[in-house]
């Protein structure tokens, strides 16, 4: 025995080695226990150079990207400098409303907006299993990160915690072979599982059946345990009818391979499946519709063309156009300001600009040349009303009060 | 036997190479080798292929001829290697897939002149490829884990390994000359 031993001695030390670890793998299989210790000491020996590593790759990497992509940096800087001046100005109506989702990140709005309870991290390095699809967050159960909360980001799921360590946590990614994931359609409200494993996600278990469509959305089912329900996960690239079950391909909009920074949810809240698809663009800014007309601040902050100003002088140059009158024109005949444009709605001005405060004023002859009430000029004195040529017959009657551009009832004819 | 032959089954010159390498040279290369697989991918994205620690274990046991020692290294490397590996994978899975590589390599030197850079381009692709295939036995037979093998992508990675090895391997040559001086 000895000599055979001593004879094999290489095989045998190899077999005493392989067969000890086989054991060791089967216990924790068995067990289904983490090797905690192990793996707290691997991973707090080497995540302490996470800081080290992301400030040189900042400074290496960030530095070669943003002078390679200047160009597009540039473009993108002008277009942030005049979606910010926009943005200004609907700050005025809205400052409470808009004030954090103008200037936060879609992360933060979406944090914000969420009810359920997140926390933000940064990715800070990867496995060294290469088929494994998992990365280390710079947040451990030190600021409350616990095994199994699942992790997100604006755009959709990214993964879910597998081990949390003092510091940072490791985060197995959706695209890893062994990850599932519940998730429901937006239209039909059909349950499927999502598995990554073979490239390409798929989702799993829908009968041919229910009706899918390309392009539909698909989100978090909640019956996982693990996400809630109601967060986005991705789109339908493709949906046909398999061996069994249908052939559905989807389009991850979390992209969790390269995400960078996440939301791990500490309390999740289950939602409702939106009936809009998400908005995934984070260049484009959601503009709230414009304020209302009775709005005092409206008056101030009025879009171009749309003052007060700006309306007395579209009806007269529209009234120039039509009586041919050519303002500033030599020899060019006075016209009618009183007269009401043809074809055109009157200017939610028209009242102060036209209509006098005497109501019979209002109820003038069209054709009438009078002076008008009020200045052509802007900015001129108004002189003292003309006494007109013109004089109603009747005594003048309270007429109710129009709204603006109703119209107006003429006089009578035979008055004249 | 020709002289292609011989030159490929002729015993390595230097048999003392080992006890010429820094030790610590190679320890703390395999601790950078273990821990830039950790940090690579960050600093240079889609380096997810480079197997910089299976390289280490292949020169080692191609260097040292020894297969005790080789295995040992392999195991070390491969515990290493599992303790930052998910957790849903349980420690081991590299340390025995290693352990085998290290042996193997160990016993090829034996055999053939591993200082050839024609054999060292072959022999670090055949251990890639056994590499990522055993591991991907294990997890099935294992583990029970259906995860997806692609034969062709691991044919990519292995000559993309065995690239990289080929200048790897001479600077670790050139490391253990230069300590002769």
């Amino acid at each position: 025995m000895e000599a055979l031993l001593s004879r094999y001695r290489n095989l045998t030390v190899l077999l005493v080695v392989v067969v000890a670890q086989l054991i060791y793998l089967a216990y924790q299989v068995k067990t289904n226990g983490d090797e905690r210790l192990i793996r707290v000491w691997a991973v707090t020996a080497v995540t302490p150079m996470a800081g080290i590593v992301e400030v040189t790759r900042r400074n290496t990497i960030g530095f070669l990207e943003d002078y390679f992509i200047l160009l597009d940096v540039r473009e993108q800087n002008r277009r942030l400098h005049a979606d910010n001046d926009r943005l200004r100005m609907e700050n005025i109506y809205y400052r409470n409303q808009l004030s954090t989702a103008v200037n936060a990140r879609a992360l933060t709005a979406f944090q914000q907006e969420t009810p359920s309870r997140t926390i933000a991290a940064r990715v800070i390095g990867n496995s060294t299993v290469a088929t494994a699809k998992a990365v280390f967050i710079d947040r451990g159960f030190t600021s409350g990160i616990k095994k199994g909360m699942p992790v997100v980001t604006a755009e959709g799921v990214v993964g879910k915690v597998s081990a949390a360590y003092p510091l940072v946590s490791q985060v197995l990614l959706v695209t890893d072979p062994t990850f599932k994931v519940g998730v429901e359609s937006q239209k039909g409200h059909i349950h499927g599982v999502l598995n990554c494993g073979t490239g390409q996600c798929a989702i799993e278990q829908i009968q041919n059946e229910d009706k899918v469509s390309t392009g539909e959305w698909f989100y978090t089912s909640g019956e996982d345990r693990i996400f809630p329900r109601g967060f986005p996960v991705g789109t339908v690239v493709s949906a046909q009818p398999g061996q069994g079950m249908k052939d559905v391909r989807l389009n991850l909009s979390g992209a969790p391979g390269g995400v960078e920074e996440v939301l791990v949810v500490q309390e999740g809240v289950h939602q409702q499946i939106p009936t809009a698809p998400p908005s995934v663009d984070e260049s484009s800014t959601a503009m709230l519709p414009p304020p209302p007309p009775e709005s005092k601040g409206a008056e101030i902050q009025s879009p171009k063309g749309q003052t007060q100003a700006d309306q007395i002088m579209q009806k007269y140059g529209i009234l120039g156009q039509e009586q041919k009158h050519v303002y500033g024109g030599y020899g060019s005949n006075l016209p009618n300001f009183n007269a009401k444009p043809e074809g055109q709605p009157l200017p939610g001005g028209e009242n102060k600009a036209q209509s006098p405060s005497s109501p019979a004023a209002a109820q003038a002859p069209a054709k009438a040349a009078a002076p008008p009430d009020r200045p052509a000029v802007l900015g001129a004195r108004p002189s003292a009303p003309v006494p007109h040529a013109v004089v109603p017959s009747a005594p003048a009657r309270p007429s109710p009060t129009l709204p603006l551009g109703a119209p107006r009832r003429r006089p009578a004819q035979t008055q004249q | 036997m020709n002289e292609t032959s011989d030159l490929l089954l002729k015993r390595p010159i230097r048999q003392s190479w080992f006890s010429r390498f820094q030790v610590i040279a190679l320890a703390a290369l395999t601790l950078v080798a273990i821990v830039g697989k950790f940090y690579l991918p960050r600093l240079i994205p889609h380096t997810e292929w480079l197997e910089l620690p299976l390289l280490l274990t292949i020169y080692f046991g191609l260097m040292k001829h020894s297969q005790i020692s080789s295995l040992f290294f392999g195991a070390f490397v491969g515990l290493a290697e599992d303790s930052l590996s998910p957790a849903n994978l349980p420690i081991g899975m590299y340390g025995i897939t290693k352990t085998l590589v290290g042996y193997f390599a160990a016993s090829v030197s034996l055999r053939f002149n591993v200082e050839s850079v024609v054999i060292r381009l072959i022999l670090s692709f055949f251990f890639y490829f056994f590499h990522a295939f055993f591991y991907w036995i294990m997890r099935r037979a294992l583990l029970g884990q259906m995860v997806p093998f692609d034969p062709q992508e691991t044919f990519v990675h292995g000559a993309l390994n065995s690239a990289v090895a080929i200048p790897l391997f001479l600077i670790l040559d050139r490391m253990k000359l230069s300590s002769t001086h």
